[in-house]
Formats: structure tokens, sequence, C-alpha cells
């Protein structure tokens, strides 16, 4: 049920992003979602990919600072309220939520979550009926 | 271990005795072989009568870098060009080189000088010496080839660059010291780490760091990277190269061969000596050298220097880290910098590595001042708000040594260039008019 997501520390400089994207389409590895953080001078990428191992071995490879953090990601029908009512049943557990993104497709959404306590909001969130995606279907995506 | 007890025990009473009949000599020297220094002299209506003992030496004019380049090519040289059996060059940033030359004598109290550094640090005619210095124009690579071949050790002559072949040389050969630039050392370190090849199979158990100045900071790291002794070997092109003086085992302050380098500290805006103990700049003057002798030269290197006889044994003078050079100082929002305060803070911080890049520039008749750091790769992190306190932290350390706030930019892995030489450390970009 935990995502492995990457994050990779990039200057804020003009074909950055495109590098990266690059190295990991020659490698075969392909991108599911990812968000990028940033302030005045650099930004950092999270990305949730088809290979996760591999892609850390090419991007370090090319000396990339490259770390990787547990994610879970929230399978929802899209339609109003539905991503308040996860959010409700996580913030009555006591649970921080450190950042999120989300992406939908159609008729359903996946919101990538990095709360502080990872196991504790896999289990509130399952508990409550929510279905959370698993590895494999994420990096099928 | 000592290489020459007489000169580097000598008491100090007998040293000044020494010095005193040398000065005169080579000031007597100076004035019938050297037109420069002849009219410097005429000029102050000094004859070589008038030093008649080292204390004299404060009557004598200084000498400086813009001397040797007004001079160029052969001006300085003391004898006829038949004599000088080798030439040396500093390629300055601007104008036109310095050059220096020796005769046979001169190279032989060079490698002297070089052999008392490396006895000084453990080596014997026993062990190899890796020289990863330059080989050329450059004092650096010779000098210590020299100094080697003189105690009868090995020398394995690199010269500078080709990283990954000295790494293997260093570990096939069993190297017992490595000679280069501390910046380049820790280059070479970084990359052992990264070859995979355990330290334990390397025979490194000392290194001879020289040419740029450095902190006890870097010599720690050093020495905790390589499993070796650091010790600084000091020197410069203009007083004869690398072995003007070295570490000892105490590595507490560097010991100038005062037989044939005598030293002075002075006020670096009065020029007056100062106070014994006291931080001014360097100035060396040349007691035996013959083919380019050097009288009362500027080094520009601000230092103090420690008279007490030291633990080891050795009486010769120590000269304390060097602070930054005269000329290197910055002055940024009317506030004197020096590189090396900089480099020490990023040396403190565990989750900085050791390579920096300051860039100074004028925006809106204010200056800046860019400190880019690289943060080591354990320590990047996920979080945006850890990674800003990282740069909050630096920023306020550097902030209390310097007393300006930096603006610091983190960059990423190995994108400030590693030098294979002298690292540059400074961009200032203000065109002043
Ligand atoms: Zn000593």
């Amino acid at each position: 049920m935990l995502i492995k997501q990457l994050s990779i520390f990039l200057e804020n400089k003009k074909g950055r992003f495109t590098e990266v994207a690059k190295l990991l389409g020659e490698a075969g590895v392909n991108m599911s979602a990812f968000t990028v953080s940033e302030n005045s001078d650099f930004g950092i990428l999270r990305l949730i990919v088809s290979d996760p191992d591999k892609a850390i071995a090419v991007l370090r490879e090319h000396l990339y600072a490259v770390s990787i953090a547990e994610v879970i990601c929230l399978h929802c029908p899209n339609r109003p309220g539905a991503l308040a009512k996860a959010m409700e049943i996580i913030t009555e557990a006591g649970i921080f939520v450190e950042y999120m993104y989300a992406f939908s497709e159609g008729d359903v959404a996946n919101v990538i979550i990095r709360p502080d306590n990872l196991a504790r909001c896999a289990e509130v969130l399952t508990a409550n009926k929510l279905e959370l995606l698993a590895a494999s279907d994420l990096y099928k995506l | 271990m000592i290489w020459n007890e007489t000169m580097e025990c000598m008491d100090r009473e007998e040293m000044r005795k020494l010095q005193s009949i040398r000065l005169k000599r080579v000031v007597e020297h100076v004035y019938h072989n050297s037109p420069f220094y002849r009219k410097k002299m005429q000029e102050m209506g000094l004859v070589p009568e008038d030093i008649q003992s080292i204390d004299d030496i404060v009557k004598l004019p200084f000498t400086v870098k813009q001397d040797l380049r007004d001079n160029y090519p052969f001006g300085l040289m003391a004898v006829p060009m038949s004599e000088i059996v080798r030439l040396h060059a500093s390629s300055g940033t601007t104008g036109k080189p310095i050059v220096v030359g020796y005769t046979r004598r001169d190279l032989g109290i060079w490698a002297e000088c070089v052999s008392r550094v490396l006895t000084a640090g453990g080596i014997t005619r026993n062990d190899s010496v890796q020289v990863s210095y330059g080989y050329g124009l450059f004092t650096g690579g010779l000098g210590l080839h020299d100094g080697v071949q003189n105690i009868g050790g090995t020398v394995i002559p690199m010269s500078s660059g080709n990283t990954q072949k000295q790494i293997q040389l260093m570990h096939d050969f069993g190297a017992k010291a490595l000679a280069c630039t501390p910046s380049y050392a820790l280059y070479l370190a970084e990359t052992i780490h990264n070859s995979g090849i355990p330290l334990e199979e390397f025979q490194l158990r000392a290194g001879f760091f020289g040419a740029e100045p450095w902190t006890e900071n870097m010599r720690k790291e050093l020495q905790e990277k390589m499993h070796i002794k650091a010790y600084d070997i000091y020197g410069l092109t203009e007083i004869s190269g690398p072995g003007v003086g070295g570490e000892c085992e105490c590595q507490n302050g560097t010991h100038l061969w005062e037989d044939h380098f005598f030293p002075e500290i002075v006020d670096p805006k009065t020029l007056q000596p100062v106070a014994p103990g006291e931080t001014g700049e360097l100035v060396f003057t040349t007691l035996t050298k013959e083919g380019m002798p050097m009288i009362r030269y500027r080094t520009r290197d601000l230092t103090h220097l420690i008279y007490e006889k030291c633990a080891c044994g050795r009486t010769a003078v120590r000269m304390g880290r060097i602070m930054g050079r005269s000329d290197d100082m910055l002055i940024i929002r009317g506030v004197n910098v020096f590189p090396s305060q900089v480099e020490s803070v990023i040396l403190e911080l565990p989750e900085f590595e050791a390579h920096y890049l300051i860039i100074v520039d004028r925006v809106n008749n204010t200056d800046t001042f860019q400190i880019q750091v690289e943060v080591r790769p354990e320590y990047y992190t996920d979080e945006m708000n850890k990674m800003l306190a990282l740069k909050k932290k630096i920023a306020s350390r550097i902030q209390s040594v310097i007393g300006l706030q930096p603006d610091i930019r983190i960059v990423e892995p190995r994108s400030i260039e590693r030098s294979m030489g002298k690292a540059k450390h400074v961009i200032d970009n203000r065109k002043l008019v």
C-alpha cells in the first residue's frame, strides 16, 4: 500500500526538468505523477514512476540528488466532497499532512498524500472504507 | 624525525649570529651584482657596511611582486645567466608572469629545505611519495620531486590531473605520502571514496599540502577521509618554492627554515615591524640565495610568528595559519571578508561539501554577497522547510563569523567546479570605476 516517491533537488535553471524527463524517458521509465515545490532558487521535484529503482540509478549516475519518501495514494470518485471526507478522517485521527497532490482521470481521482504517520493514515482510511492504490496499480497508470 | 638537527634545533642566539653573517653576505652580493638592488639602496643612501647584524634588516628597502614584473624576465638575476641552471615562473592572473632563476647551489638548498619538511612528516628513504603538484614552470612538482630524491625516497612523478589514474597508481605503488594542493587532495579523497576501493588497501599515511591557504577544518576533513596526517608545506615561487617551511608532527605551526629565509612580520599599512607574536604581513629575505636573492620581499600573506621552542625539539620559528592574503581580502559593504573565513564555517557543518564559490557583485550601488554551496547527498531531503532550514543555518553561522548576511544558494551536487590546482573560490563581478 505504501508507494515509493522520488524527490529530486533541482536548481531553478532552465531545462532542468526537461533533462530529468529525458533521462527517464531514455531509460524506459514512465512518470505516473509529479509535482514541484519551489522557492526562489531551487525546487524539489516529487515523482511517482513506473520503476523507482531504475529511475534512482539513472538519476544518481547523472549526479542528481535523489531521496526517497514513502507516500500513500488515495483512489476516490472524482466528484465534489469526496476528498473533503478523506481529509476529515485524517484530521480527526490527529495526522498531519506534510504535502499532497492529485491527478484525476475521468470519473476517478488519485491523491498522493505524505502524512507524518504513514501506517496510521493508511489504517484510518482503510477502516473508513476508502480505497488506497497499491504500488503495482499506480505504476501501471 | 629531524633531517638537519644542527640548523633546525640551533640555539636562537646562535641562529641570530648565523643570520647576521649571512645577511651581510647577501647584501654585499646584491649591492655588487644586482643593478636593481644597488639602485634601491643608493636611493636610500645605504651602503653594504650599514648592515652589520640581522637587526639592521629594517634599514633595507622592501621588494614587491610588481618589481619582478617590471624587471621581466631576467632583470633581478644577481649572477650571469650562465650560472642559472633552472627557471620557474608563476602565472599571474593579470599581466606578465614572474620568473625566478636558480643556480646549482640554490637548487641544492631548496631540496635540503623540502627534505626537512618530508622528514618532519615521517618520510624516510624507504618510502615513496606521490607528487601530484603540477610539473613544469610551477615550482610545486619539481620542488617536491627534488626533495624526495634528496632524502633517497622514491618519487612517483604524477603531476596533476588524470584523477582516476592517480588513485590507481597510489593504490598499486603503495605511496606512503601524497603531495599536492589541499583542494586537489579533497577532490582525490572524494574520488577514492566513490571508487569503492577500501581505504585499507592504500598505504597512504601522510600528506604534504600547500600552494594555497587552508584551514584546520580542511585538515580534519583530509585526515578523516584519507586516514593520514595532513601537513602544511609552505613556500612561494619568489622565495624558492615549496619548502620554505613545513609542519612537524605536533601540527602546531609551520616551522620556517630561517637559516635560509629570514621572516619578519610588518603592518601592511605602515610597513613597520609589529610586536612579536602579532599578526601582520609576512616578509622574507633570502639569506643564501645566489641566482635571484629577495630582500624583504612582501608575501602578502597575513600570519604571525611563534618564537617559543616547539614540543618536537626544533627551535626554528613557527608561522601560524595564514589568515588570508592582504590582496585577497574582499571588502563587501565596507566589511573585510577573507574567503578562508567562509571556508572554515562550511567545513564545520557536516551537511555541506567542502567546495564553495563566493560571488560578489554590485546591484543598485549595493554589494551583493552570494555563496554557492553543495549539500552532501545524505542531507538532501524531500521537505522544503528542512532544506530552507539548512540554508538559514549556514547563513547565520557566516553572519556571526563575518558580520555580513550572505545570500546562500544551494546548488546541485558537483556543480561547483573541482580544481586540479589552486581552487577558484571567488568571482568578483564588481566594476569599480
Ligand atoms: Zn615542531
